[in-house]
């Protein structure tokens, strides 16, 4: 294929683009400074994410794709590294409810903001990106979308432009966890896909309002993402030239491509590559953020765990130091649901430890010892999304829970298959003989951190509160936060949830990852978030 | 022959039908839910009841498998689970990345099989025949996906020669820094094929010089160059056969190196299907790999004979 002419001139010029540019910034012709370069991270996703606005391929897809190029009203603040992620101003300046009627959010919405196409985001545009995922009537409504989307905004009822910078959107119920629904939500340009004519052509030419603009989209090899200089957040317009990411699943390719140069970053180094590479230079980048790493328990009454001595007792067996040793230090030793440095971890009075003489004391309470020993299964995965690595880390429970008197056989299970069981919830005949369940999970927001695992009312197959798990307190904190308008009292609640959670040991509790990456070293200023998603407008390559 | 031709390809239906049987069995004995990966974890029972109806996973496996049928002989596959994209566009743009690393890769272990076979035919029992058939016998005993794994360590880890893996991004690449990403997996992929090329064309060699024809020859002071001639001639049907079956193999059966080296072709996404339980895309390739190896089969039957007239097709 032929270079376009511009693209060899280009080439042609490169090596002397940089001293005249630094020559150009330092006459002070150009107000603002770029480091430039091109940023290419090697995915653990096996295709690309559909650049279609709510993408596919998960965290991964959104964080790599989904929010680079386009945004929600509703953002997530990824600047520091110190403190938990909270949510801020996106394409919204503010939101608020009506105090008379608590179903109505108001929306104001920045004027300043284009598509990368040059249409302008308003009232309408948001709408439209509604209807997209909500409205099967409507001539956008994707179903590929609507299938990512549509369940992060279940209490949605109804929504209408109140003026050109101004939505507003009713929900069913009072809902005060609406802010973190809608941050998942994001804007794809109605003008573009009006232009392309379908979601399929959109592909070809995708328009959001990020930080960064698709320049081309080949599935299942790469996407390349290009600085949008018209992006509307001065402070976060990207300081390189271009973000190119490709889909490498297989964990020793990501890692030879990053030790031949081929790539700059790669997620999710294997344990045992963490060492090496970083003698080898590469930086390992990691920090704690909301996943935990947990067996729940079935609390049906035919389960032994439904035993809070058992549960206790098993929580305090285990030797989570030694894990971290066992994964290179790539994890965080769990103490509950979140981690400790959570706002909303509370003061629970169970203290999570290994102590294993106070184990077995719980242990020979509940009628069980090394000699007369408790026999469970447990169903657990060889690999999966967030899983870590479950083969090893569940060995080391095994051992850790036999020395107490818990004996325990593994159900292993396909990801996809353990999946669908969890869905199903304990009580389905895929179960068989097992008492818990050993899935990771993705705590964003107070609903999929802690509401949704112990809500009576969410149990198969309304929600995945796999257990069968019933707490009239538990469900009344549950609705406590669900309704509390005042950010104090909610976090308040959800502290009280949490504690709830730890004092009735309510899970296994293991492990939080430390989402590993690696870095070369000439990439610079990467600041990572205690968030599956990452602001990438920050990072620069030498 | 036409009728020959006629009577081959008739023969693929039932292939094709047996082969789409027992792919679509095993899928559905096979555990797990095609639609636990392209949906969140939390998603609906609602939201999920929509998406089985959309892919026609709510209906009886029978009816599926005949409903997939009817349109697979139109040329359509259907959608992809995992990606929502047409599974013939898939395929056919997979395949072509497959097709071009296995003719690079049969290129590569024709000439060193061919090389390395007559060298050791031509001098059975000594040094050279010895070099030779250990690397046969190296490149047949070797798994691809770590011979593909120590290449990737040394000429791209350590010698920073050549790509480790993928297949250049989109244009930006040009045409020999595209083919630079095909040579680590070609080798992978052609020290199998090599190592049986070596063998059998050594086999042949050994025995056509043995035969009274070549005695004959050389009675009638005929050059070893031009006997070299007679004896390649009537080695090359069976190099064509085996070579022709390895092609078929090295379409088919790349699943680990192109796993290894992230090469978007047909292995890959087999790979990447049978990880997302992606029906639809794991029986389309299916299907159309083992089309492709009745085709080759058919090739080097037809072929055949213009090598070697003694062989006829009826």
């Amino acid at each position: 294929m032929k270079r376009p002419m511009v693209k060899k001139l280009a080439d042609l010029c490169q090596p002397f683009a940089k001293p005249v540019a630094i020559a150009i910034l330092s006459l002070g012709i150009c107000g603002q400074a770029y480091a430039g370069g091109t940023l290419r991270i090697a995915m653990t996703a096996s295709d690309i994410p559909l650049p279609n606005g709510q993408t596919d391929q998960g965290a991964e897809g959104m964080r790599f794709l989904g929010y680079q190029v386009f945004e929600a009203l509703v953002a997530y603040d990824l600047s520091t590294a110190e403190k938990p992620v909270t949510l801020i101003p996106g394409l919204a300046t503010s939101w608020s409810t009506d105090p008379a009627d608590r179903k109505k959010w108001t929306f104001e919405l920045r004027d300043d903001v284009s598509f990368h196409d040059g249409s302008a985001f308003n009232a309408d545009a948001v709408v439209w990106n509604l209807d997209k995922i909500l409205n099967p009537e409507s001539p956008q409504y994707d179903e590929r979308q609507s299938a990512q989307g549509r369940g992060r905004v279940p209490t949605i009822e109804s929504y209408r432009a109140v003026d050109d910078n101004t939505v507003e959107i009713v929900t069913s119920i009072p809902d005060a966890l609406f802010p973190f629904q809608i941050a998942w939500i994001v804007m794809s340009s109605p003008t573009a896909y009006e232009s392309a004519g379908n979601w399929d052509n959109f592909l070809n030419a995708p328009a959001g309002t990020g930080p960064f603009k698709v320049e081309s989209y080949t599935p299942r090899e790469s996407a390349v993402m290009v600085r949008n200089d018209d992006y509307w957040n001065d402070d976060r317009k990207p300081e390189i030239d271009k973000l190119v990411i490709l889909p490498v699943p297989d964990a020793s390719a990501r890692v030879a491509a990053l030790r031949s140069g081929q790539v700059d970053w790669i997620e999710a180094p294997p344990a045992d590559s963490i060492e090496s590479l970083r003698g080898a230079g590469f930086n390992i980048s990691t920090n704690v953020y909301p996943h935990v790493w947990p067996w729940h328990f079935s609390m049906l009454e035919d389960s032994p765990w439904s035993d809070i001595r058992i549960r206790m007792a098993a929580n305090l067996a285990i030797d989570r130091e030694g894990m971290k040793v066992l994964l290179g230090g790539m994890m965080l030793p769990a103490e509950g649901m979140v981690p400790p440095t959570s706002d909303w971890f509370g003061n629970p009075e169970f203290k999570v430890r290994f102590d294993p003489d106070a184990a077995r004391a719980l242990m020979a309470e509940a009628g069980h010892s090394t000699d007369n020993p408790l026999n469970v299964t447990a169903i657990i995965s060889p690999g999966g999304s967030g899983q870590m690595q479950p083969m090893l880390m569940n060995e080391l429970i095994q051992q850790n829970l036999a020395a107490i008197g818990i004996n325990v056989d593994f159900d292993v299970r396909d990801w996809n298959a353990l999946l669908a069981n969890w869905r199903a919830g304990a009580k389905d005949a895929t179960t068989n003989d097992a008492q818990s369940t050993n899935s990771s999970y993705f705590s964003q927001d107070p609903f999929t951190a802690l509401m949704r695992h112990i809500d009576s009312r969410l149990v198969a197959p309304k929600g995945t509160n796999w257990g069968y798990y019933e707490s009239a307190e538990a469900d009344g904190l549950i609705d406590q936060i669900r309704s509390e308008f005042d950010t104090a009292k909610q976090l308040e609640a959800i502290q009280k949830l949490h504690e709830h959670y730890v004092d009735n040991a309510l899970f296994l509790f293991v492990a939080h990852d430390v989402g590993p990456r690696a870095l070369a070293p000439n990439v610079k200023g990467f600041v990572q978030a205690q968030n599956w998603f990452q602001d990438l407008t920050s990072v620069s390559v030498e | 022959m036409t009728r020959y031709i006629i009577k081959r390809l008739m023969y693929a239906i039932p292939v094709a039908l047996a082969v789409s049987l027992i792919c679509f069995s095993l899928i559905q004995i096979a555990p797990g839910d095609p639609l636990a990966v392209v949906l969140p974890a939390d998603a609906s029972q609602e939201i999920i009841d929509q998406t089985k109806a959309r892919y026609g996973l709510d209906k009886p496996l029978v009816t599926q498998y005949f409903l997939w049928l009817g349109k697979a002989v139109q040329g359509d596959f259907g959608i992809s689970i995992a990606t929502g994209r047409s599974v013939s566009v898939e395929i056919l743009t997979a395949i072509q990345y497959s097709l071009v690393l296995a003719l690079f890769a049969t290129l590569m272990a024709l000439i060193v099989g061919l090389t390395c076979g007559l060298v050791a035919g031509y001098n059975v029992g000594t040094a050279m025949d010895k070099v030779a058939s250990a690397v046969a016998i190296s490149g047949v005993s070797v798994p691809s996906y770590w011979l593909g794994v120590v290449l990737v360590v040394v000429f791209s880890v350590n010698l920073d020669w050549l790509p480790a893996m993928g297949a250049g991004i989109n244009d930006e690449a040009g045409i020999l820094e595209k083919m630079s990403f095909m040579i680590l997996p070609s080798i992978a992929l052609a020290a199998m094929p090599a190592g049986i090329v070596t063998r059998s064309v050594r086999a042949l060699v050994a025995d056509v010089l043995t035969r009274e024809f070549v005695t004959a020859l050389r009675a009638k002071g005929l050059s070893e160059v031009q006997i070299f001639f007679h004896v390649t001639r009537n080695a090359a049907p069976t190099a064509l056969t085996v070579i022709g079956v390895q092609l078929g193999y090295l379409m088919a059966g790349s699943i680990l190196v192109e796993t290894v080296f992230s090469w978007p072709g047909t292995g890959l996404l087999l790979n990447n299907a049978i990880l997302t339980r992606d029906i639809p895309v794991l029986q389309g390739t299916t299907l159309v790999l083992a089309l492709v190896f009745v085709l080759l089969n058919l090739l080097v039957d037809i072929t055949q004979p213009l090598l070697d007239p003694r062989i006829k097709r009826t």
